[in-house]
């Protein structure tokens, strides 16, 4: 994908450059249009930044009239926009284009409404995930999903990407905590899917939202469901001295009825990066690390916390510690916290991936990373939603190393191929994106993808909302509307009944 | 009337394909269970998914499990209990409330009609576990989306698209839905003879409390004698309940009894506990065999009650709610009053209401599901349209201008 192709930029765009420019400052006055070259820096690639690009112009509106003026503008002139929350996307969803508006919102960062009786928060799409558990915890609640990005990544993205977090097993992703947003098409047109009430009066137009990576319409607003804190929580650290014993561990404790409140897994590598660099107290004597986190009324843990520490020794563990203590819980997640950023140490450069398999692939999905590893010439390093099965392998290399980002990316791209292989996906929680765009194909027929772009098609018909990206090809929406006609015999015919 | 029975995803997609190519109305049914909410659909041509059949994959502890679209739920929820799983959702069953036989339905008519529970704030409704489908849009074309791992985000999630679409975009094929174990024990507590105010105040306490309450209901004085054999007549009952381990859900009693210490409690086994959510579930209080108009309401749960209480002002309505107050199932006396209600619902905070049962007159009459502000309706109807060019799929079930605009002149129930 370094040879990434993007939408040709538009001519007549770029050429209009000062004149859009001077147009979004009449729409977003004061301080929310970035024009010099050095402003617009800071925003031209995001967490995938192996790829940079600077937009036509930034623009930090702060109300959804703007928005719907920007975009309302952009449409009647053909003109691209990419949305942006806090820039974290580790798929390139938020990659600007050289013809394109940048409309980023992170200006918009107030919490609107929290109300406890109905346990919603209305925020504004600019707010971080954290900022909304701050928000709440005073009394006690939280928001329960938590990518580890939560301390900068925005609402707003979270709900375009779908996202996860080590909490999702027990708790859902982005899509099954949001209850309402409010959006703006690209024809400037606002609308209001769900509400504090629950589902659709009609076709799930949230859910489709939810995890469409700023295609389908810029979101404004988001109401979430908050949830009380847990009386409690444990965590167990288990190692053993291989993937298969901790995979089936993992089998054998969710077959026993136990959905853990978290549930992560280590290699040897991740391991052992993470305790050079935390010093969490991890044995480095095993293969594979198992957190399993219980969380609930004490009592309810206590009665787990023993059947957890049987399974895992029934599966060979050799080394199992109980938190005793909220300081012993967080350290022993400390570690796994701090895995990019320990990877990060011990390689110059790393590039993570996200494919999720059925679980009981693991060791064959691992065996083949290795294999890959050897061919490939780069080490990798594993941290593992165990639960879930989605996977985050760091690949490591030297970006200064000629021709190593290029085979990163091909042992990346081979990674996901496997997983989609073995019955998996190319992304469990950080999105297409222009990444992983090329591989849609791998998953995908056009049959399919076509069903997908139909979707885009109600809402974006001229493709002009963050294109190029999720798709590995854009067709125009009137050449797929139109219909191939099967006319012939009717099916076996006629089965009449009253 | 031709009646297609396919029993592959071939010859499904031949259908289909057969149908949009002659552009010929199709009614989708698989056992017809819910075939009494909507507007009434009127077709030559009717498809029937019961035959397309079977579970194809069941991996309990990979907690996930695929069938084709046709499978029996029924049938499911046994292999399901088996393993000691279920659908945490609580698929509620339409049976009983609309005058058919109970445990009927397919799990295509599953997802179409997204059904959940009353474990709806807590587990999420099908919409939530569904993980990946095969279908037939009307354009006669085969596609997926999804798969079979429980976290994906590959591509737009058209399978939460299919929920709630009432089979109008797309005729399933083979749906993968996530499950997950049953709780070992439960046990409900009924606050007694709390106003509808009170009981909301309560619901929202028990709810917000670390307790993890899985359901709450409100059986105001005229339905809680419709439960459990009469058990609980005479003064209203709130129900909480608690699920989980034994030892867990002990405590956790002790936790609301102390919550709700100045109130008068009556504690629920296990037993009668899961035969009383299985009729909240499934409105058994108006499954009465007539055919009065019943509304079902999702609305932010504090503001259920104010709405029904301005309700019962102009309309002779009975009442009870669900999800804390969030659901809410009306009967009506004679009219559906549906104007009124819709009114109402918007001026209490918004949400929605759709007509699950009434004469057919009345569902040709009144719009069955709440009608959208114009800019949404336009947007949905842009996407029936680009699933669905020539709205050959239940056309007007869902809304009169999607296609099939025609009243119904004979019964298509059943
Ligand atoms: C260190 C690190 C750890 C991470 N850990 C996790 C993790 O554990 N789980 C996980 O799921 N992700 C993780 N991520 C990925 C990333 O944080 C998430 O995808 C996050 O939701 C992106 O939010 P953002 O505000 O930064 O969005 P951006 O990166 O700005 O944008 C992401 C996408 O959303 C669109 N978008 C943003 N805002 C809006 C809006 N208001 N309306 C419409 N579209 C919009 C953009 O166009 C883009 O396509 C991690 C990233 C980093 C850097």
């Amino acid at each position: 994908m370094t040879g990434l192709a993007m939408p040709k930029p538009d001519a007549a765009t770029l050429s209009r450059r000062a004149e859009i420019v001077a147009d979004m400052k009449i729409i977003v006055p004061g301080e929310g249009v970035v024009d010099a070259v050095n402003g617009m820096r800071a925003f031209e690639s995001d967490g995938l930044t192996a790829y940079r690009q600077l937009p036509l112009v930034v623009v930090l509106p702060e109300t959804t009239a703007q928005v719907a003026r920007i975009l309302k503008y952009c449409n009647d002139r053909n003109i691209r926009v990419v949305p942006r929350g806090s820039g974290t996307s580790l798929s390139g969803g938020a990659l600007p284009l050289e013809d394109a508006v940048l409309l980023v919102m992170s200006r918009f960062n107030r919490i609107l409404d929290i109300d406890y009786a109905n346990r919603t928060v209305t925020a504004q799409p600019g707010v971080t995930n954290l900022g909304i558990t701050h928000a709440v915890e005073q009394e006690g609640f939280y928001y329960a999903p938590d990518p580890s990005s939560q301390i900068a990544c925005s609402i707003g993205g979270n709900v375009a990407e779908n996202s996860g977090g080590v909490h999702c097993l027990k708790y859902g992703l982005t899509a099954n905590n949001v209850l309402g947003i409010e959006m703006v098409l690209m024809d400037g047109q606002v609308l209001r899917l769900g509400g504090k009430h629950l589902d659709a009066e009609g076709y799930d137009l949230l859910g489709v939202m939810t995890g469409s990576e700023g295609l389908l319409g810029v979101v404004t607003e988001v109401t979430v469901r908050i949830l009380k804190r847990p009386e409690a929580a444990r965590a167990l650290l288990i190692g053993f001295p291989s993937s298969e014993e901790a995979g089936q561990c993992v089998a054998d404790i969710i077959g026993a009825g136990i959905i853990p409140g978290g549930m992560e897994m280590m290699d040897g590598p991740a391991i052992r990066a993470a305790e050079d660099f935390v010093h969490a107290g991890y044995p480095l004597d095993v293969e594979a690390l198992l957190i399993v986190e219980l969380d609930g009324p004490g009592p309810e843990i206590d009665h787990l916390i023993g059947q957890v520490e049987a399974i895992a020794a029934r599966n060979g563990s050799t080394a199992c510690r109980i938190s005793t203590s909220e300081e012993e819980r967080l350290v022993f997640w400390a570690g796994r916290k701090a895995a990019f950023p320990a990877v990060g140490r011990i390689s110059p450069d790393y590039y993570c991936m996200d494919g999720t398999i059925p679980r009981k692939e693991l060791p064959k999905v691992l065996a083949g990373m290795r294999a890959m590893s050897a061919r490939y010439g780069l080490g990798v390093a594993n941290v593992f939603h165990a639960g879930d099965g989605n996977l985050h392998p760091l690949i490591l290399y030297d970006a200064n190393e000629p021709g190593e980002l290029e085979k990163a990316e091909a042992f990346g791209s081979d990674i996901l191929r496997l997983c989609v292989e073995v019955g998996g996906v190319l992304t469990g929680e950080h999105g297409v994106g222009v990444e992983k765009r090329d591989l849609m194909g791998t998953m995908f027929t056009d049959d399919d993808l076509d069903h997908q772009m139909r979707v885009k098609c109600a809402f974006d018909p001229n493709h002009l909302l963050n294109p190029g990206k999720v798709f590995p090809q854009l067709r125009r929406c009137a050449e797929m509307g139109r219909m191939h006609v099967h006319r012939g015999q009717m099916p076996f015919p006629d089965i009449p009944r009253f | 009337m031709t009646t297609f029975t396919p029993t592959t995803s071939a010859e499904m997609l031949e259908a289909v394909r057969w149908a949009a190519g002659e552009g010929e109305p199709i009614e989708v049914v698989g056992h017809g269970s819910k075939r009494g909410i909507g507007r009434p659909v009127q077709t030559e041509h009717v498809i029937d998914c019961s035959g397309l059949a079977g579970v194809t994959l069941y991996e309990p502890e990979e907690l996930v499990l695929s069938a084709r679209a046709g499978t029996p739920v029924a049938e499911i929820e046994r292999l399901l209990a088996e393993k000691n799983q279920e659908f945490a959702f609580e698929p509620m069953d339409y049976g009983p409330l609309l005058g058919g036989e109970p445990g009927r339905g397919t799990i295509g008519g599953l997802l179409a009609a997204n059904l959940a529970g009353p474990r709806r704030l807590k587990a999420g409704a099908a919409r939530d576990h569904i993980l990946g489908i095969q279908a037939v849009s009307g354009r006669g074309e085969a596609f997926k989306s999804g798969g079979r791992v429980v976290k994906n985000v590959t591509g737009y999630d058209l399978s939460k698209v299919m929920a709630g679409s009432w089979g109008t975009l797309a005729v399933l094929t083979d749906v993968t839905f996530k499950v997950l174990p049953r709780s070992e024990t439960e046990t409900t507590m009924a606050l007694r003879g709390l106003t509808e105010e009170q009981a909301i105040a309560a619901m929202a306490a028990a709810m917000g409390s670390s307790a993890e309450v899985s359901a709450a209901a409100h059986l105001p004085e005229t339905v809680t004698g419709k439960v459990l054999d009469g058990a609980l007549s005479g003064r209203a009952s709130t129900l909480l309940r608690l699920e989980g381990f034994g030892p867990s859900v002990t405590y956790r009693t002790e936790m609301l009894k102390t919550l709700f210490s100045m109130l008068e409690i009556d504690t629920i086994d296990e037993a009668a506990s899961r035969s009383l959510w299985r009729q909240v579930r499934d409105v058994v209080p108006f499954a009465d065999g007539t055919g009065k108009p019943v509304w079902r309401v999702s609305m932010a749960p504090s503001e259920g009650h104010r709405m029904v209480m301005a309700l019962r002002m102009q309309a002779a309505v009975d009442a009870y709610y669900d999800w804390q107050g969030g659901l809410i199932w009306l009967r009506m006396e004679s009219d559906s009053e549906a104007d009124t209600l819709r009114a109402l619902v918007r001026r209490h905070g918004g949400g929605h209401a759709t007509l699950v049962r009434a004469s057919l007159a009345e569902r040709a009459a009144v719009p069955v599901f709440e009608p959208q502000p114009a800019a949404l309706a336009a947007l949905s109807a842009r996407l029936k349209t680009e699933f669905d060019p020539k709205a050959i799929l239940n056309p007007g079930r869902m809304v009169a201008s999607h296609g099939g605009g025609v009243a119904a002149s004979h019964a298509t129930g059943g």
